[in-house]
């Protein structure tokens, strides 16, 4: 029943030809280029990436308003996110992307309220800045308690030439230096929402840190002040992240951008570590804090026991001896529940077959979790992953995976239905496309409405929902009608 | 009643479009023709001579004080002025923000949308420079303006400008029918000006229709915000106007699909009129004190 290695590559060459058939001869010449079977050894996956998506094909991409509003900005609670332009934009990614957070919404934090200058035709024709000017004095009347503002721009404002920055730096100092950032992610930038993640990443460089050096002169450093980078605390994932840093002896000073706020933005650079969860959306800020401001940073993995356990010793091995000995006690103390919990579902899960099509870093990051509950990942790949992130997946994935860059709706469908994997790990785009299919299916940008999935109380967590979609009597009962 | 005829004028910007258009429809409706002109300049002049003044209610400046175009009535935007001649201004942003070309489109919709060409027998857009987007290629697009009279001199810049919007034509001549009129050439006494006009015409695939000379009895007219039609209808000048008028009444469909032609061509046709030199690469880019 098993195959032997070099079977399954030729089985899955053969599967990505059969595949490209399907184009016109410019496509499949195109898209071969982003796909490919994973030859272990190699530096990276053997697939271009980053790339314009081909038109004519059904793209899981979004756009750089979708990286900047609804990945980096978004999240931080207690600045209001003005979606500016036409209103879909703002409509589409209101209540943000289950980033959890504390606080008062509407007083202090603004989250899953959405702000648009909803423009009409003549905002186009006349330009909207002094419509964002008005906007901006009725936040500050309403929200008074609001710590900042940033204008996140939709792809008409690039067409006109509203000038936002000019805007902002007068509203800026008419309410006595507030912070009020400009943000050029106008949606046609790009091939995809990663371009949005540096523009935004730039904008808190060129906005927040230049703006703001020195601002927080009563902040008091200790020598284990670390920042959390890339964890937008979906389903609470930075909280189940920082409480290990903390039991560590950790002291978290800023989570990026997950439950965040400004201040912490801005206290950042004073870290003495960046540890970096998701290197593709953050990595830009990350390089930029090491070169102006001396702070390190270490990517980390916190999904499933084993790469939460390699994560913590690589960040404690920044630290002095008391740090690392601390978290050596902090992974005993987690064993015995980390192996309950594999006692329990492994013996359903073991030898599960698992294709993954995600984005930023989950396409490798969950790769461990899932082995850990004997799980194999048989085919892998990203929305908009550039080739750093293909170097980086090669630490993950098994000889001869399957790696599909940027896949189309025909490709994911195709390689699904010929590998029959028992679980999709995908998004709400393609979850029903799957079901239907009869293949159990998680989202894994959202976690399908639970979480948290990071650290050690995530697992716990990942493991019941892998079994619970695998697992559920709902399969025995689907049956086909026409055939008896 | 006959067929609406819709024309359009361009020209590279401060040739004398707004001038020679507002002159020349003035004389064609001292022929008896109902005009209804369009100006499609955010600086909102192209109707100023025949209003004798400066329409201040534009459809874009009434539409953002009312909320959206669709709460504007026609005879809101609608002005009478000079022997019965409506005018209509799009207006637009003041120069450097928000998007003009936008606001012709918008416009225009507006005004076929609210009946605005029903009995007139003549829709003249007034465009303003030269065809920077879409938006200014509006009134050449499918089943607006039939022909398109470029006004133009002899000028390099501006044979250069009307080549360009000849482009702009071609673009559009196959999908939605529009042709290149003629030329018009408002002199501007450079050498040899109408041999050049002329011959550009013929290049391009079309004809100079007439040329307008140079008389200060214009800048007269214009000071009192009129034309001269209204101003001195006895004058010379009203003469050449009534004339361009007749030529242009008489060339409904003999316009022309424009063969626009390369930068090169164009040297070439100032060198065969003498009016420019043989280029010699080695003198390019050289200042005249390095040349001497």
């Amino acid at each position: 029943m098993s195959m032997t290695i070099d079977e399954k590559k030729a089985q899955n060459a053969a599967l990505i030809e059969e595949v490209l058939k399907a184009y016109p001869e410019k496509t499949a010449k195109k898209r071969a280029k982003h796909l490919n079977v994973h030859e272990e050894g190699k530096p990276d996956c053997g697939v271009k990436s980053n790339i314009k998506s081909l038109p004519g094909v059904m793209t899981i991409r979004g756009c750089a308003y979708a990286g900047s509003k609804g990945v980096v900005w978004g999240p931080i609670k207690d600045m209001i996110h003005i979606s500016h332009g036409p209103v879909g934009c703002g409509q589409y990614s209101w209540a943000a992307r289950r980033n959890y957070y504390i606080g008062v919404t509407g007083v202090d934090t603004f989250v899953t309220m959405q702000f648009t200058s909803d423009f009409q035709e003549k905002d186009i024709v006349f330009g909207g800045d002094k419509k964002l000017e008005v906007i901006m004095d009725e936040i500050q009347d309403l929200f008074p308690l609001n710590k900042g503002i940033t204008v996140q721009s939709e792809c008409p404002i690039g067409l006109i030439g509203d000038d936002i920055e000019a805007v902002s730096k007068k509203k800026s100092r008419q309410y006595d230096g507030h912070t009020i950032v400009p943000v050029r992610c106008e949606g046609f930038r790009g091939v995809s929402q990663s371009l949005g993640h540096h523009i935004a990443n730039d904008a808190i460089r060129d906005w927040v840190f230049d703006k703001t050096e020195d601002k927080r002169p009563d902040f008091v450093s200790t020598p284990y002040d670390v920042a959390i980078i890339g964890d937008y605390n979906i389903g609470g994932d930075a909280w189940s992240s920082r409480i290990l840093l903390e039991e560590m002896g950790l002291r978290v000073i800023a989570q990026w951008s997950g439950d965040g706020t400004i201040a912490e933005l801005e206290n950042t650079p004073k870290a003495k570590l960046n540890v970096l969860h998701c290197y593709r959306s953050m990595n830009y800020i990350s390089r930029h804090m090491e070169e102006k401001y001396g702070v390190p940073w270490v990517e980390y993995n916190f999904f499933g026991p084993t790469k939460i356990e390699e994560s913590l010793r690589e960040i404690a091995s920044h630290f002095d001896d008391t740090i690392k000995e601390n978290t050596e006690r902090v992974i005993a103390k987690y064993k015995p529940l980390m192996q309950a919990v594999i006692d329990k579902y492994r013996p359903r899960l073991e030898g599960k077959k698992v294709m993954l099509f995600v984005g930023g870093l989950r396409p490798r990051h969950v790769i461990g979790a899932y082995e850990d509950l004997g799980m194999e990942v048989v085919g892998t790949g990203y929305e908009f992953g550039h080739n750093d992130d293909y170097q980086r997946t090669t630490h993950y994935v098994k000889d001869g995976t399957l790696i599909y860059d940027d896949v189309t709706g025909h490709e994911f469908e195709k390689f699904v239905e010929k590998i029959k994997p028992d679980l999709v790990g995908s998004g709400i785009k393609e979850k029903y496309v799957f079901q239907k299919m009869g293949v159990p299916f998680r989202q894994m940008h959202s976690w399908d409405y639970s979480g948290p999935y990071h650290g050690y109380d995530g697992f716990a967590i990942f493991a019941r929902d892998m079994d619970m979609a695998i697992s559920s009597p709902i399969w025995g009962l689907s049956k086909t009608p026409w055939k008896k | 009643m006959a067929a609406l005829r819709q024309i359009a004028f361009y020209g590279k910007g401060g040739i004398g479009k707004s001038t020679t258009s507002q002159n020349t429809l003035a004389a064609l409706s001292d022929l008896g023709q109902k005009i209804l002109i369009v100006g499609c300049d955010p600086k909102a002049d192209s109707t100023r001579l025949i209003l004798h003044a400066k329409a201040q209610d534009t459809i874009l400046s009434l539409a953002a004080e009312a909320g959206s175009v669709e709460d504007l009535e026609l005879e809101d935007v609608m002005k009478i002025g000079y022997k019965d001649i409506r005018c209509v201004e799009s207006g637009g942003p003041e120069p450097g923000v928000g998007c003009a070309g936008r606001g012709v489109i918008t416009s225009i919709n507006f005004l076929e949308e609210n009946g605005a060409y029903d009995g007139v027998d003549y829709v003249s857009y007034d465009v303003l420079g030269d065809v920077v987007c879409g938006g200014f290629a509006m009134p050449i697009r499918e089943n607006k303006a039939q022909e398109i009279y470029i006004v133009m001199s002899g000028e390099m810049m501006a044979m250069y400008a009307a080549n360009n919007i000849s482009k702009g034509i071609l673009k559009y001549a196959n999908s939605g029918g529009v042709r290149l009129g003629g030329l018009v050439c408002n002199e501007r006494q450079t050498d040899k000006e109408l041999e050049l006009a002329d011959s550009l015409a013929k290049m391009l695939g079309s004809r100079l229709i007439h040329f307008v000379p140079r008389d200060n009895i214009v800048q007269h007219a214009e000071l009192r915000r009129m034309t001269v039609l209204e101003y001195a209808p006895d004058s010379k000048q009203a003469g050449e106007y009534r004339t361009l008028a007749e030529k242009i009444h008489a060339n409904a469909g003999n316009g022309t699909i424009p063969t626009p032609i390369t930068m090169d061509q164009l040297e070439d046709l100032l060198m065969e009129h003498g009016i420019m030199k043989q280029v010699d690469e080695s003198q390019v880019g050289k200042k005249a004190e390095e040349v001497a």
